[in-house]
């Protein structure tokens, strides 16, 4: 192509300007196009990022460290030493933010009127605190102090449910390592509220030290959660802390460990694609019509150009130039206009006229749209590579003519 | 040296259910640096023999030479080359491409070669101060007239200096004082660069400027006959 490239460089352009109206419809329709793609992106994401953030703060962190049995058999004897060594190590590294060891046991809390199963949660609450894992809102007294604190946290409908209030003894329950019960009384210090009641009646709260001290598991705990910041790219991290851990324990990522919330990621992906495609489908009628009036208008010239000698290859190149043009331009203006648009919505969109199904949904009543690079460059792929293909029928058309043909349309 | 060869050259057309013979066993011959008019009435197969002689057509049977080149024979990309750097076309309506101005048509043929910008810009010119347009280089086609335009497309046709010149009607839609102009600088250009020239016409007055004279009726030669240049001639 080098010998004409500079010719059908600007030729394409300023044919692209010889019915300009027809030109800055097209382009308005491309940018509008682009903008939707990219806005309904950023939605999305959001939308996305909250469910799996909501998802993971019950899990949590991204990764999480387990003895081998203990997802078959979550009892005390699936309990592992504190990370240590090599391991230890490994946590202190970036892009680890925050770890923590817990105790995590299935428990029977018994108040003065009922009981319930729950999961026993042996905290630090520095530790946790840092990991981002506390409570979302402690309603009622104060969360534990310390990792010897005796009290328990418990959340707003469980304590209903128990039918006790702050202040009262509860009698929690669970089995110590040899199938024995393990028990002990504890005052209500504190009354939290999640944003799923499940949340609220599965977890209960108790310092780490009391719990093992209950328990008679040394310094053991059932797990080590683990969080380095980015949840979607724990992939890239997560294979050293296995690789630090050894073989005797299992490290699994948040999708390991919720293939569902792990499948939201994908479906996401996927939705934004099938998304783009269907838009720019629409978009691609406006194209192609575009290009075959143009071509129409223009074949006398077409005729002309391959008299005079310019081969069919470069009449071909010349019309998707000047649709590549098109394209570009509508690219530009609508990721300006979709940047324009969502930043300012990033500190939220209220939709608690919608609260209840977004609850549903496992999000809250504030949507907050996520503009990401990879959506604009996902849109301008999926524009480029769909337009000049719907692009390609009336450029090839158009270099296949014969010339004297075209030169004698009237 | 023959520039042209056509032998026994055959071509129709279909419109509709009726066949029209376009060119019925042509032979021809024409040499290098000769200045040929091709005359007749409308349908007389003048257009079509040009159009075969330039590659834009194929006949249907029989052979055509231009130089060493077998035309007939040859793929659509290498007949497109063959165009692009041996022969120059002037049509009757001055076809000239409505972005670009009056120096950018004419370097168009050389910046599809590859020619460098600087060489191109500079021939260019030169050829439009020959063809009496200086000044008038970064005029648009919609501000030259009939005549300038038509001087534009020949200043493209002979700005890479091709052997042979083709040109279909090139007076048509010239008044008379434009079209002498014409072919006077046609003559000039035969004369001085020794290039070919083969014009189709049906006006009197370009006949005038042939030295051969080949009379064309449903497809066929009926006359070839050396003559004696007159210039224009009153119509």
């Amino acid at each position: 192509m080098a010998g004409g490239s500079g010719v059908i460089v600007v030729l394409a352009w300023r044919n692209l300007w010889r019915n300009y109206r027809r030109t800055l419809v097209m382009l308005l329709a491309i940018a509008t196009g682009v903008w939707a793609m990219i806005f309904f992106s950023a939605l999305m994401r959001g939308m996305t990022d909250q469910m799996v953030l909501n998802g993971l703060a019950t899990l949590p962190g991204e990764v999480q460290i387990h003895h081998r049995d203990y997802r078959r058999d979550p009892s005390v004897a699936n309990s592992i030493d504190a990370p240590s060594g090599e391991l230890l190590a490994a946590l202190q590294q970036p892009p680890v933010e925050a770890w923590a060891g817990r105790v995590r046991v299935p428990a029977v809390i018994a108040s003065e009127r009922d009981s319930r199963g729950v999961t026993l949660l042996g905290v630090d609450p520095d530790a946790e605190s840092e990991l981002g894992s506390l409570p979302e809102q402690i309603v009622q007294g104060r969360f534990l102090a310390d990792s010897d604190d005796r009290g328990l946290v418990l959340g707003a409908s469980l304590a209903r449910k128990l039918d006790t209030e702050l202040g009262k003894r509860v009698v929690i329950m669970s089995q110590d390592p040899q199938n024995d019960v393990a028990d002990r009384g504890a005052r209500v210090v504190g009354i939290y509220r999640a944003r799923l009641a499940s949340t609220e009646e599965q977890y209960v709260y108790a310092a780490r030290n009391t719990v093992q001290g209950m328990l008679g598991i040394g310094e053991r705990v059932s797990e080590v959660a683990v969080s380095g910041g980015d949840y979607r790219r724990v992939d890239e991290w997560a294979p050293r802390i296995a690789a630090a851990a050894g073989t005797q324990l299992e490290v699994l990522t948040w999708t390991q460990l919720d293939p569902f919330l792990g499948s939201m990621l994908a479906m996401q992906d996927g939705f934004t694609v099938i998304m783009m495609v269907i838009i720019f489908l629409v978009l691609s009628f406006g194209l192609v019509n575009t290009l075959a009036m143009a071509v129409f208008e223009r074949v006398r010239e077409i005729g002309l150009m391959q008299a005079l000698g310019m081969r069919p290859s470069l009449i071909l190149y010349q019309l998707l130039l000047e649709s590549l043009y098109l394209l570009l331009l509508g690219l530009a203006t609508g990721n300006l206009l979709a940047w324009l648009t969502v930043k300012p919505l990033e500190s939220g969109i209220d939709v608690s006229g919608v609260a209840e199904g977004m609850e549903m949904m496992g999000m809250g009543t504030v949507l907050y749209p996520a503009l990401a690079v990879e959506d604009m460059l996902m849109a301008t792929a999926v524009v480029v590579v769909l337009g000049l293909l719907a692009s390609l029928l009336p450029a090839w058309r158009a270099a296949r003519l014969d010339p004297v043909r075209a030169l004698n349309k009237t | 040296m023959s520039a042209i060869i056509c032998k026994e050259l055959c071509k129709t057309f279909r419109q509709g259910d009726e066949v029209i013979t376009g060119l019925d066993r042509v032979s021809l011959a024409i040499d290098a640096g000769e200045f040929v008019c091709l005359s007749g009435p409308s349908g007389s197969g003048k257009t079509t023999l040009l159009n075969a002689m330039g590659g834009l057509d194929t006949p249907d049977s029989g052979a055509i030479s231009v130089g060493e080149q077998r035309l007939d024979t040859m793929s659509k990309s290498a007949l497109a080359n063959l165009r692009l750097n041996h022969i120059g076309f002037v049509f009757q309506a001055y076809n000239l491409i409505p972005v670009l101005s009056a120096r950018e048509n004419v370097e168009f043929i050389m910046q599809v070669q590859g020619m460098p910008a600087a060489q191109r810009r500079a021939l260019a010119d030169d050829v439009l101060a020959e063809v009496g347009l200086a000044g008038m280089e970064g005029r648009l086609p919609s501000e030259l007239s009939g005549g300038q335009q038509q001087r534009v497309a020949v200043a493209r046709a002979i700005a890479s200096k091709p052997r042979l010149v083709l040109a279909d009607e090139p007076t048509a839609n010239l008044d008379t004082h434009s079209a002498a102009q014409l072919m006077e600088l046609f003559v000039a250009l035969n004369e001085e660069r020794g290039v070919t020239f083969v014009i189709s016409t049906h006006d009197v007055r370009v006949m005038g400027y042939a030295r051969r004279l080949i009379r064309m009726q449903d497809g066929r030669i009926v006359s070839d006959q050396a003559q004696q240049p007159q210039g224009m001639e009153p119509a």
